[in-house]
């Protein structure tokens, strides 16, 4: 039998005693320890806890900018901000989300098709943030949802500023217009200072100005709990919360006269063209048309895919800027400048006949050019030639001068590049030579320049095209006897925080180099023959201030050359495009313009009047009095 | 009768004043119930801060705590032979009622925890927090201390098995109190430091074959404990805001109810196991400091009055409930300031809800029932 242990009460006193001590002595560790963990956290880093406390209980709330106003140069709005009207729903504060939105379909604010997809945004919504479920409304919707608002808990009508244009699709090549920002965009802006705006310019001015028009936003820090939800709290913590206000964007003044633009529009209404009109004393664009046009506000509301569809895949293409993109051969408007190539060379005796019969042929070959509609102008010196639009002297002249200083002298004239108008998006047309021809064909045989190439560049045809802004570019340096300004659209933008109004100043881009100023009196002088007495006399008839001018026919469709063109026997879309180049008062010019009017068929019959209309606007009173320069 | 032998036995104790002569007469530990309400009372102003201004969550505080307060003034009246001989019963009855719970218990918070009583929701796991140091020091009672193995192997299986009940709740936190409560005794009792070596070594072992019972949710709480930020909205986010709390607290505290982590609802469980944050960053340093401060005062007088008593039953229990206090209070703060795994270990008086502040009210009661009827040997 094993020795039974007696329990011995004072040893196991003593042994408690001891382990309680050992007992106190790791608790006491153990606190110290937690002190030096606390002291760690509370003492050592307090600063690093601090920011990240800060981090969690305030959010930034974007404030976000009033876009900057665009005016005519008169100071008439073109483009503004205007409130849209949005239903908003705070999920948590709708009592019966279903029902709520079957009575919204049946007061007809809500699409029956809808429901579904307005749902599925809700459920993967926050319930106390508010969510969109309806974008511009009316004022009618508006109206009638204000009646029953009181059956809607939770429901609010919330206003936001949209890009709105009085003027509807008025100068809309020239505009662009804000459309939601794409990935594209993206890439290029810095995407704080655009948190809170879902718009961005697209195109023409809104685009190229986009910096100065977006402003700064402003921002207020919210004070939010751990789900998000701001709060209003009183408290210490709450005292340091920042607001910074937004400052607008600038406001642009434009050089576009809009009286100008309404005239020109209305005149190529109905027509696929462009107006393209400058002062040409400092390049100030007074009208940029390119028609179609479209609705500018449909982007900035949110275009739908039917809507853009109709507007892309439309023949008459709304969407293609044809003033600043579309090129096309300039045709005869190309005279003046080839007859001032031809006095500056000396190549030609300006009182010196020609004799047309109608046709012209290189010498050694058989191929004949034709003159337009086989006309027979007989003996025409320059004048002559420039003002009845006589192919057959301008073919000779070309062949006389020769491509390579056809080309050098034309290129001062802007032919051939970008006339870096301030807004983006600009085409070249081509100004060939035979350098041009060397590097743009592939074929050894296409590369050489032919002879009968240069015949056709004597009346704008062949390689030749332009842009209408170019053309109008051409006709201004043609108006100031040489003087180049770079085309803007925007002259002056007023600070959006002194109010100041800053004034851009005009670029010069020098001189037309080696023109006499003989030449250019008599080649300006033919010009105002078109107008008087030339292809387009009928035109210029009863004008109140002399003008001169010069038509322009490019082909569309290449007529083999022993058969006549019959412009009423040609399909519409193939029938030659119709120019008209302009510039008035002759002797101290105002305005130059370039008008080109698709498949209208000869400048004369309709590019000219368009012209005609649009210089009146400009220069005339209400009482069809020339106008004093302002 | 008791109080005779005492009042007899000790001359000074003829001269104590009318108040002293109340809590003698309660069975009342004076110094003891000042820090335990003290505690209380902080709590309760922690609390309202906490509870984002909730009256009636203090109000329901106040409640427990009295009722509470009730049953440690009842206990403290019984006398500890018949707590001794009740305590193979309570045990009994303990672990029948933790069988019945897993069986039909009330599902609430993912885990079978609760017993319907009706009136009130009865934990019986809370019951073990007691029953269970009460019946290791039971079974000591008698036997010579240090004990033997074969008393090592018979108290291993009284721990184990309400504590495996209650792990399989699955309640882990809960079930580690309970294990520590009844490790304490056997370690108060004397067990051979190579003997405790030897199990540490057992518990690790333990610890890998337990991992791979582990639900998932509590492998996620070890894991989230090694590395917090891997996880920062799981998991983790318990942690990494609660010392955010902390941290930003500073020495001095973002002011009463300023704490903008917990009034902000950043800080979860802010009211509950997570006050200890809300204390660090409303009150800072300071705050915290004085909140040990008082746990300490309180564990270090019950340990003492632990010492003092005079039968092994007696020392053994009042022992592991001094000391399980400072292990729920090391453990809870260990958790939110992040130098332990998030386990749902409450921080005593101070959380809110639960009837652990009646378990551990409950507890004090007995400890100076123990205290107040030793024999005072040697007088």
């Amino acid at each position: 039998m094993p020795a039974v242990r007696i329990k011995d009460h004072w040893r196991e006193q003593r042994l408690f005693d001891q382990r309680a001590l050992v007992c106190a002595a790791i608790m006491g560790l153990a606190t110290a320890g937690l002190i030096v963990r606390l002291s760690v956290l509370q003492v050592a880093r307090h600063d690093y806890y601090s920011e990240l406390s800060q981090g969690n209980r305030v959010r930034n709330e974007p404030i976000p900018a009033a876009r900057g106003l665009i005016l005519d140069r008169h100071g008439e709005v073109i483009a503004g901000n205007q409130p849209a009207y949005q239903l908003e729903l705070v999920p948590e504060e709708v009592p019966d989300l279903d029902a709520t939105l079957a009575s919204l379909v049946q007061l007809g604010l809500l699409r029956a098709e809808d429901v579904g997809e307005i749902v599925r945004t809700i459920d993967s919504s926050r319930t106390f943030d508010s969510v969109p479920i309806r974008l511009r409304m009316s004022d009618e919707d508006v109206a009638r949802f204000a009646v029953h608002r009181f059956e809607f808990p939770g429901l609010d009508i919330k206003t936001r500023q949209t890009r709105w244009y009085p003027n509807g699709d008025l100068a809309v090549h020239a505009l662009g217009y804000v459309g939601a920002i794409s990935e594209q965009d993206l890439k290029h802006i810095d995407r704080a200072a655009y948190a809170g705006t879902s718009l961005i310019g697209k195109l023409g001015v809104e685009s190229a100005y986009e910096r100065q028009l977006h402003g700064t936003n402003g921002f207020r820090e919210v004070l939010v709990n751990a789900q998000g939800r701001s709060v209003e709290r009183q408290g210490p913590f709450v005292q340091n919360l920042r607001t910074r206000a937004p400052t607008a964007g600038a406001d642009l003044l434009l050089s576009i006269d809009l009286r100008v633009q309404r005239v020109a529009e209305t005149a190529l209404a109905g027509h696929r063209g462009a107006v393209v009109a400058l002062d040409p004393n400092n390049g100030d664009v007074l009208a940029l048309v390119s028609l179609p046009g479209f609705d500018p506000t449909m982007f900035g509301r949110g275009i739908t895919a039917p809507e853009y569809n109709a507007l892309a895949g439309d023949i008459d293409r709304p969407l293609f800027n044809r003033a600043l993109r579309g090129t096309y051969p300039p045709g005869s408007t190309v005279k003046p400048v080839i007859a001032l190539a031809g006095l500056t060379y000396h190549v030609v005796d300006p009182e010196a006949h020609r004799f047309c019969a109608g046709s012209f042929h290189l010498p050694g070959s058989s191929f004949i050019y034709r003159e337009y509609h086989n006309e027979h102008h007989g003996a025409v010196d320059l004048d002559d030639a420039i003002a009845r639009s006589c192919d057959v002297y301008f073919y000779g002249l070309a062949n006389e001068i020769g491509v390579d200083r056809i080309s050098t002298f034309m290129a001062p004239f802007g032919f051939g590049a970008v006339t870096g108008v301030d807004i983006g998006g600009e085409k070249a047309g081509i100004l060939p030579s035979r350098e041009w021809k060397e590097k743009t064909f592939a074929r050894a045989a296409e590369r050489v320049w032919f002879p009968g190439e240069t015949v056709s560049f004597g009346i704008g045809q062949g390689y030749l095209t332009v842009t209408p802004i170019e053309l109008a570019h051409y006709a201004s340096v043609l108006a100031t006897r040489g003087r180049i300004w770079k085309p803007r659209l925007v002259t002056a933008y007023r600070d959006p925080r002194s109010g100041e109004l800053h004034h851009i100043e005009p670029v010069s881009e020098g001189e037309v180099p080696g023109v006499s100023a003989d030449d250019w009196r008599r080649v300006v002088h033919g010009m105002i023959g078109v107008t008087q007495r030339g292809t387009a006399a009928a035109i210029g008839a009863h004008a109140p201030y002399t003008f001169a001018g010069k038509t322009g026919t490019a082909q569309v469709f290449t007529v083999a050359r022993t058969e006549k063109y019959n412009a009423s026997e040609v399909n519409e879309r193939l029938r030659d495009h119709s120019w008209f180049i302009a510039f008035a008062p002759a002797d101290a010019p105002r305005i130059a313009l370039a008008v080109l009017e698709e498949n209208g068929g000869a400048g004369a019959s309709a590019a000219a009047p368009i012209a005609r209309k649009v210089l009146d606007a400009y220069l005339l009173d209400a009482d069809g009095k020339v106008k004093p320069q302002s | 009768m008791i109080y005779e032998e005492i009042s007899s036995g000790s001359r000074t104790r003829r001269t104590l004043s009318g108040a002293a002569r109340v809590l003698l007469e309660l069975r009342i530990d004076g110094p003891l119930v000042v820090g335990l309400s003290l505690i209380a009372a902080y709590g309760l102003v922690v609390l309202y801060s906490a509870s984002g201004q909730s009256t009636p969550t203090v109000l329901r505080t106040v409640a427990r705590l009295l009722v509470g307060a009730v049953a440690m003034l009842l206990l403290a009246r019984v006398n500890p032979n018949f707590l001794r001989r009740s305590t193979p019963w309570l045990y009994a009855g303990g672990c029948l009622l933790l069988v019945i719970v897993a069986a039909i218990g009330h599902s609430g918070m993912g885990a079978q925890r609760w017993l319907d009583l009706g009136l009130f929701r009865f934990q019986p796991s809370e019951l073990m927090k007691l029953a269970v140091p009460m019946m290791c020091a039971w079974y000591l009672h008698e036997r010579p201390l240090p004990p033997n193995w074969l008393a090592l192997g018979g108290m291993s299986l009284l721990i184990l098995l309400p504590v495996a009940l209650v792990a399989l709740q699955p309640d882990l936190g809960t079930a580690a109190l309970i294990a520590i409560a009844g490790a304490l005794v056997i370690v108060l009792a004397g067990m051979r430091v190579r003997v405790m070596l030897a199990l540490l070594a057992l518990a690790g072992l333990a610890a890998w074959f337990g991992w791979s019972f582990m639900h998932d949710y509590q492998r996620r709480r070890v894991l989230t404990f090694l590395n917090p930020q891997t996880d920062p909205l799981g998991a983790g986010y318990h942690i990494i805001q609660s010392q955010i709390a902390i941290g930003s607290g500073g020495v001095f505290g973002k002011g009463w109810m300023n704490g903008s982590q917990a009034q902000l609802e950043f800080l979860p469980e802010r009211s509950t196991d997570f006050i200890f944050a809300v204390i660090g960053e409303e009150f800072g340093l300071i705050g915290l400091l004085l909140l040990l401060l008082l746990y300490v005062f309180v564990v270090g007088r019950a340990v003492y009055l632990a010492t003092q008593t005079q039968d092994t039953f007696a020392r053994l229990l009042a022992g592991s409930i001094a000391l399980t206090l400072f292990v729920y209070v090391f453990i809870n703060a260990g958790m939110v300031t992040g130098l332990l795994p998030v386990v749902g270990v409450p921080l005593p008086l101070v959380s809110y809800g639960g009837s652990s502040v009646v378990t551990l009210l409950a507890g004090f009661g007995i400890l100076m029932a123990l205290y107040s009827r030793r024999k005072l040997v040697g007088s």
